[in-house]
């Protein structure tokens, strides 16, 4: 199973890489941007089923490790079976 | 009195914090690789500046992990002593020993400065009557803008858990937030190194103030030694 893993820093926690991208990208003459993030994007390729608990388990391991919830938001994606 | 400073790879002022323990104050400190799962006899553990584990991830995500760490939170829940210094603060925050997180400094610089710091009345041995109202700390790091949502802003100021602020905020931090401690007042992390202030070649003494006023909470006739 592959599964893509989107860390994003939270809506209101300070995102001091996405405000530097996004002057570099007005630089360039890219239209007025609102906001510009910068998250991670984690891919996994597992031997696993999908199932509620496995989805539990990811679901734990995304809040534990590869995300922190104090200033990170994640979601994942199911790529493939 | 013992001292445990932790090491994991990628730690690189383990030797400045065992110095400041073991040359400055003068302890029997001794160093605890990451892999072990006991701290052995100990009076406070410091969790010492670097890199671990390369920031991999996020600053502290993978050490906290370590097999160390599980008896470090059982140590700290114990009443224990535990100190973590730049990366060590990140760790803690990680691990949830401390409130809060540290994300990248608003400047996107590493900053590497001697910095004024507000010492803030927080503890019976951590305050300014101790420590002067103002002390000089180095710091070094990229990611010490210290986060923390609003209900647990009012909780670290309501609980007097700030130990130290920035007098001019060097990476954007959260009320230039550059320590705190938790609730029960035994875990204490800063993002400006102690570890880096006990010579005479230093740019001040003053870490010898605050690893004393860190000790003191379980020892406190250690104050007059510097007082």
């Amino acid at each position: 199973m592959k599964i893509s893993v989107i860390v994003t820093p939270k809506k209101n926690v300070l995102d001091p890489q996405g405000v530097a991208v996004g002057h570099a990208l007005e630089s360039l003459g890219f239209p007025k941007l609102k906001t510009t993030r910068v998250g991670k994007l984690i891919e996994l390729e597992i031997e696993a089923v999908d199932s509620p608990e496995f989805r539990a388990r990811l679901d734990q391991v995304c809040k534990d490790l590869l995300s922190n919830p104090v200033i990170e938001d994640y979601r994942y994606e199911i790529i493939s079976k | 009195m013992k001292v445990a400073v932790l090491q994991f790879p990628g730690s690189n002022c383990d030797q400045d914090a065992f110095h400041l323990f073991a040359s400055g104050l003068k302890l029997n400190t001794r160093y605890v690789w990451h892999k072990d799962t006991t701290l052995g006899d100990v009076d406070l553990v410091v969790v010492p500046g670097g890199f671990s584990y390369g920031d991999y991830l996020r600053c502290g995500a993978i050490a906290r992990f370590s097999p160390v760490m599980k008896a470090v939170q059982a140590f700290s829940q114990q009443g224990g002593l535990v100190f973590g210094i730049c990366n060590g603060f990140q760790i803690l925050c990680e691990a949830g020993l401390l409130p809060g997180a540290l994300i990248r400094n608003a400047s996107l610089e590493y900053r590497c400065i001697t910095c004024a710091l507000k010492v803030e009345a927080s503890t019976p041995t951590f305050n300014p009557e101790t420590l002067g109202a103002t002390i000089k700390l180095p710091i070094g790091h990229g990611e010490g803008n210290f986060r923390i949502d609003e209900a647990g802003l009012a909780r670290l100021e309501a609980n007097k858990q700030i130990l130290l602020r920035y007098q001019n905020n060097p990476n954007g931090s959260l009320s230039d937030i550059a320590g705190i401690r938790n609730e029960a007042g035994n875990v204490f992390g800063m993002m400006p190194h102690p570890d880096r202030a006990f010579e005479r070649f230093h740019p001040s003494m003053d870490g010898l103030k605050v690893a004393t006023a860190v000790l003191a909470t379980k020892f406190p006739q250690l104050i007059k030694r510097t007082a």
